[in-house]
């Protein structure tokens, strides 16, 4: 049904819990049956009964499990999309602890769907590529990059899965060849898909001075940095 | 070595300990060997026990336990303010408060400058040595 475009009011308030203010004769008449059976010929109107779907029979089942097996309680519980730190905005650069890539200062695009975060080095400027991370694992600073100028629609978690592998025939000569040939190389779209997002970023770091190296620069702690105490 | 800071009324103390970490208060009376009661514009007038003051050079003129309006002026009288924030301590203060509000990007630039400052200076100092080798 639609929903209702006013709220439903109760035309008997309570007095008390269980006591409402009008008897069985005022609700009578505040509910205006009298004037649906007036409208009716002096009968309350009745519908003809809907027909109900003809109930195909059921077929005993063939198989009766030994033991009564208990059911375990349905579970409809649906993961909530992960919650971005407030730390983490458009175009905040993000430190990377842990992976190949630790330590590396990383510009954050987007959040992808699956709650990772959309993250490029830029690649010209220190190796990292169109890469996603995860939100525990990179602390963000409160420097941030204008980002404006970057479409980063295309890119979703499908584009950075594995490719689904063609099933070769197995035969034991074909094997060593065939895993050479399986080494992929980095598809030429990836590629321009890289140049492309890091071609505007690229020019916006280099309007901030120093920008470029920090970037460029690994982090790490240093003597006397005392992680809880520094503001980054 | 004969003391040269003394609790006295109008002896301006930092706090070193406690809700009022790091402000700067005046002794206004004495409650007993162990306490003294204290009070600065910015906050009610409280007692603090001696150990959670650090006296410094700055002492203003007034009477025991004035009110605030006369301790207001009693401190822009002295100066207070400025004569701290031109003191050594002060200056190390304000010092050690900015470099920990540093950003990552700042400490970066911080260690670049470092790093052509001291090769500027190392500069000067090889061109003096061949000057007078």
């Amino acid at each position: 049904m639609a929903p209702r475009k006013t709220p439903q009011v109760t035309r008997n308030p309570d007095l008390v819990r269980g006591i409402g203010k009008y008897s069985r004769s005022q609700m009578y008449h505040k509910r205006g049956l009298w004037a649906i059976k007036a409208k009716n010929g002096g009968v309350f109107p009745k519908h003809a009964p809907k027909a109900k779907a003809a109930v195909s029979a059921e077929k005993p089942p063939k198989f009766y499990p030994a033991d009564d097996v208990k059911k375990p309680l349905p579970n409809k519980r649906k993961p909530k999309p992960t919650k971005l730190r407030d730390s983490v905005t458009l175009g905040t650069v993000l430190i990377i602890l842990a992976g190949r890539f630790k330590g590396k200062r990383v510009v954050f695009l987007k959040q992808l769907t699956s709650g990772l975060l959309l993250v490029t080095g830029p690649f010209k400027i220190n190796g990292v590529p169109l890469r996603r991370v995860n939100q525990s694992y990179v602390i963000a600073t409160s420097t941030k990059v204008d980002i404006s100028g970057v479409n980063v629609e295309k890119f979703d978690d499908k584009y950075f899965g594995k490719k689904a592998e063609k099933k070769t025939k197995k035969g034991e000569g074909n094997f060593f060849e065939a895993e050479k040939e399986g080494e992929n190389a980095l598809p030429q779209e990836k590629k321009d898909d890289q140049k492309s997002v890091d071609a505007q970023l690229i020019k916006s770091i280099e309007c901030v001075p120093e920008l470029k190296a920090y970037l460029g620069a690994r982090f790490s702690l240093k003597d006397g940095m005392k992680p809880h105490e520094l503001v980054f | 070595m004969p003391f040269k800071r003394y609790v006295e009324i109008g002896r301006v103390a930092l706090v070193n300990y406690g809700k009022d970490y790091g402000k700067l208060v005046v002794i206004v009376d004495v409650i007993d060997q162990n306490r003294a009661l204290v009070d600065a514009p910015d906050m009610v007038r409280g007692q603090m026990n001696f150990k959670r003051l650090s006296l410094t050079d700055i002492k203003i003129e007034i009477n025991r336990v004035p009110n605030k309006k006369a301790l207001i002026e009693a401190m822009e009288k002295a100066d207070v303010k400025n004569k701290w924030e031109k003191s050594s301590w002060g200056r190390r203060l304000t010092v050690q408060k900015r470099r920990a509000s540093l950003n990552d990007f700042d400490r970066f630039k911080l260690m670049l400058a470092k790093i052509k400052k001291a090769g500027i200076v190392r500069q000067e100092l090889a061109k003096l040595k061949k000057e007078t080798a």
